[in-house]
């Protein structure tokens, strides 16, 4: 499914070299919900973006069903980003001025969708996160939790290959947190394959997989026996 | 992927999307925020339209009175190296017969010499009140008919056949109304309605009283004096009925050319010049108008450099404060173009909205009010010419501006990193 080969990125900063990902190379196959865990500036969020083509690793290849997408234009990162991955993001990132529904609506016309069957989808992916009857309001009108299932129904509505989740609970007390994992382990469940950035090692063991970063390296790579999808 | 490629790259997507988050967010807008854009939109559309219209309106005033009330549609002269028109009878008869012919008026022209104080003493030296003068002939019922000249003895009253010993003066003649007082123009001082005043061309001389003052702003009558047909034949020596002019005025929709064609098919060129009012309007008038036009247009040019300027300020302002917004939609993978065509619409919308608010002032309130309450220059009667096709033009050159203006500042914003844009660093 989603392959890193090497995967390397520095940052400069004056004269100083950051090694935020030191040469990682792992594989996610399909249907895996991964977690991956460590302390602040172990790089997990440097991985997520160069996962999810949202920012080009200094060397190395990202491989999406076989295909590196390093070397690819601009354009077809961003056709891949709206076909095969779906994102959530901390502070959830979804557009203040667009409804939950016209936030869930927005990927999918860019996909081809017409206008009626992007709303049915939309619609569809908001009911499976609990929100269909908050689908006219805006963001500014819906709790935080309520925000985050917006951007999961938006990451969910195209049916991506892989979903990206960059710590997603961390906003959000810890009854709606529970609510946000669960919607996650059901969709896994579904077959969905998720990559999960977290600090909270509860959550992490319920995945599949665990992968810890420390100082851009991988320390730990692990199968999860408590795992509950 | 490549057949993803084709789709999701198509124009029309991109379209759709832009057009989508364009909407959305014109509603979500501040309405106050709104209507200032649009409120600029509009002056600056009517600074395209109105300034130049009112600059060129100006000469054409003018030159809409003087075919109005002094050359009609179709004008009749003499040729330029005789002073009237040969078989003039034979021309009025033939004139009566155009296709869509409706009045024409048959005048008399001459120099003369006016004088006003020629009954008292004046010092040895001193010279008497006096002016040069266009003599003016008319038949007053003809006249009348052709322009209404009645309409403009703004003291007095205006001739009737019978007035063989008065006549009306232009106010132009006048010290009162034109007070210049220059060594190669005069004008007669103390002249009101009942003065006396002596008309002199050649030897010949003739005392008249003056029935009227005539203000009109064509200088065919302010700076004439204007009398019967036949005093100006008796004073100017013509005994054949030759006039200098003949002023036709046409029907409605008849073709001034076709008009003229007709007149020099008849024979009417053999005894003298036939003009459309376009030909026979003075060069001068048309290099002004050029002027003013050309004038308008560069003052309307640097409103619309303002109003380029406040688009990409807006613009730019809402898609930097927007930057993050526009990185997730980029993360989400909309499509670059998508957004930045969401931008122009917004522009464009904005134009669009101005010029229509613009149109329907210019065309539902400006103009007919312009129309109706002419502007009072001292030359003419101000008109604003604005023409559909003009202003459409003008309003495709706002709307073309305002869409590139728009464009520039979001291609600038959209260009810029994603990940940067997201994480708002």
């Amino acid at each position: 499914m989603i392959q890193a080969k090497n995967l390397t990125k520095i940052f400069m900063s004056g004269d100083q070299k950051i090694v935020a990902l030191d040469s990682l190379t792992f594989s996610v196959p399909e249907g895996q919900f991964l977690t991956v865990t460590g302390k602040s500036g172990s790089g997990k969020s440097t991985l997520l973006y160069q996962l999810g083509l949202l920012d080009l690793p200094t060397s190395g290849e990202v491989l999406v069903d076989g295909v590196d997408m390093v070397p690819v234009s601009e354009n077809e990162r961003t056709i891949t980003r709206l076909n095969d991955l779906g994102y959530i993001f901390q502070d959830y990132a979804i557009l203040p001025s667009l409804t939950a529904l016209e936030n869930t609506v927005v990927p999918l016309l860019m996909q081809g969708y017409s206008t009626a069957e992007a709303e049915r989808k939309a619609k569809k992916a908001l009911e499976r996160v609990g929100l269909l009857d908050r689908m006219n309001n805006l963001p500014s009108q819906l709790s935080g939790g309520q925000q985050q299932r917006v951007a999961i129904a938006r990451a969910i509505g195209h049916s991506p290959k892989i979903i990206f989740a960059d710590e997603p609970t961390a906003n959000l007390d810890s009854e709606t947190s529970d609510q946000v994992i669960q919607t996650f382990l059901d969709l896994n469940k579904e077959g969905q394959t998720i990559v999960m950035v977290t600090h909270e090692p509860e959550y992490a063991k319920l995945a599949h997989r665990t992968i810890t970063m420390a100082d851009g390296k991988i320390v730990s790579d692990i199968l999860n026996s408590g795992f509950r999808g | 992927m490549s057949e993803r490629t084709r789709i999701e790259n198509s124009f029309s997507q991109n379209v759709k999307v832009g057009w989508y988050l364009a909407r959305r967010d014109i509603k979500q807008a501040n309405k106050w925020t709104t209507m200032l854009i649009v409120a600029v939109m509009i002056f600056t559309f009517l600074n395209l339209v109105v300034v130049a219209g009112i600059l060129v309106g100006l000469i054409q005033g003018s030159e809409d009175a003087q075919k109005k009330y002094a050359i009609g549609d179709v004008v009749i002269s003499s040729f330029l190296n005789r002073s009237f028109i040969d078989q003039t009878q034979e021309v009025s008869k033939i004139v009566t017969t155009i296709p869509g012919y409706k009045y024409h008026t048959v005048r008399y022209g001459g120099s003369v010499r006016v004088e006003s104080n020629y009954r008292s003493t004046i010092n040895p030296g001193e010279k008497r009140d006096g002016a040069g003068a266009s003599f003016l002939g008319i038949d007053p019922m003809q006249e009348q008919q052709f322009s209404g000249v009645s309409k403009f003895v703004i003291r007095g009253e205006y001739l009737t056949p019978e007035d063989q010993n008065s006549i009306l003066i232009g106010k132009n003649l006048l010290y009162e109304f034109t007070p210049i007082e220059a060594p190669g123009f005069q004008t007669l001082k103390d002249v009101s309605v009942g003065s006396r005043i002596r008309v002199t061309s050649g030897n010949v001389s003739k005392e008249y009283y003056v029935k009227g003052i005539l203000s009109s702003k064509v200088d065919e009558f302010d700076t004439s004096v204007v009398a019967l047909a036949s005093e100006v034949r008796k004073m100017t020596g013509r005994t054949d009925l030759n006039a200098s002019t003949i002023a036709i005025q046409l029907l409605p929709g008849t073709d001034p050319v076709a008009a003229k064609q007709f007149l020099l098919d008849s024979g009417v060129g053999e005894f003298a010049r036939v003009q459309t009012a376009e030909e026979a309007f003075p060069k001068f008038l048309q290099d002004i108008k050029t002027t003013f036009a050309i004038l308008g247009n560069a003052i309307s040019g640097i409103g619309l450099i303002v109003a380029s300027i406040t688009i990409f300020i807006v613009i730019f302002v809402n898609a930097i404060t927007r930057r993050r917004y526009i990185g997730i939609l980029k993360g989400i993978g909309i499509n670059r173009k998508a957004i930045l065509y969401s931008y122009m619409y917004q522009a464009f919308i904005y134009a669009a909205l101005g010029i229509i608010l613009g149109m329907i002032l210019v065309f539902g309130l400006i103009k007919p009010a312009i129309a109706a309450n002419p502007i009072d220059f001292p030359f003419s009667d101000g008109i604003l010419v604005a023409t559909l096709s003009g202003t459409l033009i003008r309003g495709l050159i706002l709307l073309v501006t305002t869409v590139i203006a728009g464009y520039i500042p979001a291609k600038i914003v959209i260009r810029q990193n994603t990940l940067s844009a997201i994480l708002g660093r």
